[in-house]
């Protein structure tokens, strides 16, 4: 079903589509980019939950993976870079009925968009960040990115990058957020199960994705992964045990973990929001009147 | 220089003395007796230490600025009297413990006397903290100007209200002792008032004025990072914020604020961010943004002296262009400037009114001056009848074809629709699009029917900057018409060109003031009416490059050569004006 055809029928009256689809906009990715996998992923796990489409609003920066939203039939943002989680933190507070994702490449979460990234998870708004990351910048075609690997030369590091990648996982365990999670775009079933289950769990979920960009990124790809992934699922990790979350976090090398580091039980940002007890902003009235008492203050 | 009753109390020591508590309440003294009231509050970026100091001018007609002279100084150290007391007016008097320091009398300028004051041996009667002592001399201040000590009780009453009885009572017996002491031994000043003159005003500063604005307007989100002078607006709406249902972020940084209550606007509530210059510098992709994707957007920026971090407590108008500029292209913004509390109430609620009546980022142009001073009102000057249409309830107009968000329409204006809204899912962007929302910008680019919808696509969002134009109000010429002299100026420098303009009148003269509150998009035509009918013209703007007259240059063709350009940080008196004026009416030419 397409975005248009979603209004299309809509003002028909006919039946709508009631879960999130493709969109009528052809994905413009590579052939082969590690993207397609997510995207099939999100749709995945959307229509397990069955959410209807209009109640779901997808959020991106920009990058080649931030193009996502165009081609899924919900509602989207596509915002500039880095500045995703600002833009989709505003709408949840806006109203909070909505399921709100947030998506975006490596650079636009981990460099630009760091600060957002830490202080989101501290927030713990019921918001999934999916993040698709290639260890590279895809879109500006193929310098470092913060989760480029030492050594890797790019058109920005010629002889090889010299400065340590961001751990997404441990940074995200450190700084707070009660879901945290890496998939595989290789995997399309195990990464909508991480999706699915980020979406339905309340408070921040970071679904960081290896996803390779087979254009620009010559060293972390499909076969890469395929070499060196597990699971976590089934291994002895208890995704309960923080200090086990922070030990698989430094699994980086022949062997990569995939699936669910860590998951805890939190109060959402929107529920201590005073203001929300009522229901979501967009319900509430506004304005001032009949509050003329606010100007004893100033007598 | 006033023909009207009208005194200057002034209080000054370093910070962590309490001087804005003890300014404000003689500002409360003014108003409370029913007179007009302008506090200026003048502090550094030190929390303690340093000097700070605080003008309370009373009036019994609207007092626009701080006003030009002296006639009560409390002096808390010896700095503050050598600063101050030279500019005392006759009649007037230097307040002073002497336990602290001692002034000379012959340092005290002709006509004005001392009146020293035991104020720590009057507060050690009831405690040991020397922050007592300021009541003693608030109750001599009392008596000095001419009021009488109920005025005062009433007042620490409420500073005091919310804590222990013990307290209340300390601060009321030492301000007793003090207004006893000096009404046995000396007269009021020469300029003292007489009380109750009628109904009690309000005391209100024009970011309280602004966040209240935005609360009468429907705002319900602010999302804001702490910037002086912009961080009052915040406070205001926090401490409301529960009782109002309005959420409040701050934000982990500027570029979050903006782009949260981009979020917020988009998914349809009334949202707005406030900051100053610098946060504002960081906030520039994300207003082209809100232009791009047509997101309605309220952004105050209060400004300080700049460039840089500048003087972070000091006044300026020296964002102008870049607030004109912000962002890369070219989209449809407005810029309102209010010059008192009254108007940032009204300005405010303009901002949000053409931000959704035009779909695009509205900035309020505040600065130091009129965020953080204050200015006596009524409460006629803030109605609160406003209903603010309730925006998610409203179902979007269906249009041909699909949801077109961005549909072209001869006023450029598309109609909204709001996530969660079914059956119009949308993909707003900031790339290119088309009235769909569909990116133009890549697969599409530069091929012949993505070519003219860019076209098309910017034209649409420009036509709602002629829109906006039109609907818009042309500035107020204020004072007589035909006059010999037409002043310039924009937002809050209004205040002391307005006490000027009382004064330039008085002896037959005649000036009139262009009052430019909406600066963009700029009346062309009526502002370069007003200025060809004049003979002459002054501009008076805080800035060292005469931001406003190059924006009226360019956009009417008329230069206006006579300038009083100020950049030291410091408030326009009306006598700096009133001087500069009178030299432009005596010189020949124009
Ligand atoms: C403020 C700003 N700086 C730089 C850019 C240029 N830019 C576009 S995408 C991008 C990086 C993309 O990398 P990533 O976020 O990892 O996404 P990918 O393309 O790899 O999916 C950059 C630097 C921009 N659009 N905006
Ligand atoms: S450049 Fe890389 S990330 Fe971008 S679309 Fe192509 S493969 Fe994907
Ligand atoms: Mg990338």
């Amino acid at each position: 079903m397409t975005t248009t055809q979603t209004a299309m029928e809509g003002v028909a009256g006919k039946a709508l589509p009631v879960v999130v689809g493709k969109s009528d906009t052809k994905p413009t990715w590579c052939p082969g980019c590690g993207d397609y996998g997510v995207v099939a992923a999100v749709e995945r796990a959307l229509k397990t939950l069955a959410i209807p489409s209009h109640e779901v609003f997808i959020v991106s920066g920009i990058g080649c993976s931030s193009n996502l939203p165009h081609f899924l039939s919900s509602y989207g943002f596509h915002s500039i870079h880095g500045r995703a989680l600002p833009v989709a933190s505003g709408a949840k507070l806006a109203n909070h009925a909505l399921t709100v994702i947030a998506t975006g490449g490596d650079g636009d979460g981990y460099g630009i968009g760091g600060g957002h990234f830490i202080h989101s998870m501290r927030r713990n708004l019921d918001i999934t960040y999916i993040v698709m990351n290639n260890e590279i910048y895809g879109l500006t075609t193929g310098q470092a990115s913060p989760t480029s690997e030492m050594g890797h030369k790019t058109k920005s590091t010629p002889l090889g990058v010299i400065e340590r990648p961001i751990n997404p996982i441990a940074l995200a365990l450190a700084a707070g957020a009660t879901y945290v999670s890496r998939g595989f775009s290789g995997d399309v079933k195990h990464l909508g199960d991480l999706i699915a289950n980020g979406i339905k769990h309340r408070g921040f979920s970071l679904v960081d994705v290896l996803s390779p960009c087979v254009t620009y990124n010559k060293i972390n790809t499909f076969d890469y992964f395929r070499q060196r992934l597990y699971k976590l699922e089934g291994s002895a990790h208890d995704p309960s045990n923080l200090v086990s979350a922070f030990e698989k976090a430094q699994e980086w090398g022949p062997k990569i973990p995939i699936g669910l580091f860590y998951q805890t039980d939190r109060p959402t940002y929107e529920e201590l929001e005073p203001a929300l007890r009522n229901g979501p902003l967009v319900q509430q009235p506004g304005g001032l009147r009949g509050k003329e008492h606010l100007l004893d203050e100033f007598v | 220089m006033t023909s009207f009753p009208d005194l200057g109390i002034r209080v000054g020591g370093a910070a962590g003395d309490g001087i804005a508590t003890l300014g404000e309440s003689f500002a409360r003294l003014f108003t409370r007796n029913g007179y007009h009231a302008y506090g200026h509050t003048a502090y550094q970026s030190v929390i303690r230490g340093g000097h700070v100091w605080f003008h309370a001018r009373g009036s019994a007609e609207r007092a626009w600025s701080l006003g030009d002279g002296i006639d009560i100084l409390y002096a808390y150290n010896e700095q503050t009297a050598e600063i101050h007391a030279p500019f005392l007016r006759k009649g007037g008097v230097l307040v002073h413990d002497p336990e602290k320091f001692k002034f000379p009398a012959d340092r005290m300028p002709a006509g004005t006397r001392l009146v020293p004051v035991p104020a720590l041996e009057m507060s050690r009667k009831y405690a040991s903290d020397p922050i007592l002592s300021g009541s003693a001399g608030m109750g001599a201040i009392t008596f000095l100007a001419g009021f009488p000590f109920e005025t005062l009780v009433g007042i620490l009453k409420d500073n005091f209200g919310t804590k222990k009885q013990e307290i209340l009572d300390q601060n009321l017996g030492t301000a007793e002792a003090g207004y006893k002491y000096v009404k046995e031994r000396e007269r009021p000043v020469e300029r003292a008032f007489s009380p109750n003159r009628g109904a009690e005003k309000l005391l209100i500063t024009g970011n309280q004025a602004i966040a209240m604005g935005a609360a009468a307007a429907g705002c319900q989100f602010l999302a804001q990072y702490p910037m002086t002078p912009a961080s009052t607006v915040m406070h205001w709406m926090a401490d409301h914020a529960s009782s109002l249902g309005i959420v409040v972020k701050q934000a982990e940084d500027e570029l979050a604020a903006i782009n949260m209550a981009i979020g917020a606007s988009h998914a349809g509530v009334r949202a707005m961010t406030a900051t100053s210059g610098g946060g504002f510098s960081l906030m520039v992709e994300a207003l082209g943004m809100a232009g791009m994707t047509e997101t309605p957007l309220v952004v105050v920026n209060s400004q300080r002296t700049g460039p840089s971090t500048g003087l972070p407590t000091k006044t300026e108008q020296g964002d102008l262009d870049l607030m004109l500029g912000a962002g890369q292209g070219d989209f449809p913004r407005a810029i309102l400037a209010p010059g008192d509390v009254s108007e940032a109430y009204h300005s405010t609620m303009e901002a949000f009114r053409l931000a959704e009546d035009w779909q695009t980022p509205v900035l309020l142009a505040s600065d130091f001056g009129l965020s953080e001073n204050f200015q006596s009102a009524d409460r006629s000057d803030f109605p609160m009848d406003f209903v603010p249409p309730h925006l998610y309830a409203q179902a979007p107009p269906t249009t041909p074809g699909g949801f077109r968000r961005y549909m072209h329409t001869p006023s450029g204006v598309s109609p909204r629709a709001f996530p969660g809204q079914k059956g119009f899912n949308f993909v707003a962007g900031s790339d290119e699009h088309d009235e769909f929302g569909h990116l133009i910008s890549d697969v599409k680019v530069g091929v012949p029917p993505a070519i003219e919808e860019r076209r098309h696509m910017m034209e649409k969002r420009m036509r709602k900057l002629d829109g906006m134009r039109n609907a818009m109000k042309a500035p107020d010429l204020e004072g007589p018409a035909n006059a010999q002299l037409t002043i310039v100026a924009w937002g809050s420098t209004a205040g002391a060109v307005r006490d000027a303009l009382r004064e330039l009148n008085s002896d037959g003269s005649k000036v009139n003031f262009l009052h430019i509150s909406r600066v963009y998009p700029v009346k062309s035509i009526e502002v370069a009416k007003a200025l060809v009918h004049t003979p002459k013209t002054l501009l008076v703007e805080a800035n060292y490059t005469a931001k406003l007259g190059g924006l009226i240059r360019k956009e009417t063709g008329i230069d206006l050569p006579n300038r009083l350009l100020k950049y030291d940080g410091e408030p326009f008196h009306p006598a700096e004006i009133v001087e500069r004026a009178r030299g432009v009416l005596a010189a020949g030419g124009h």
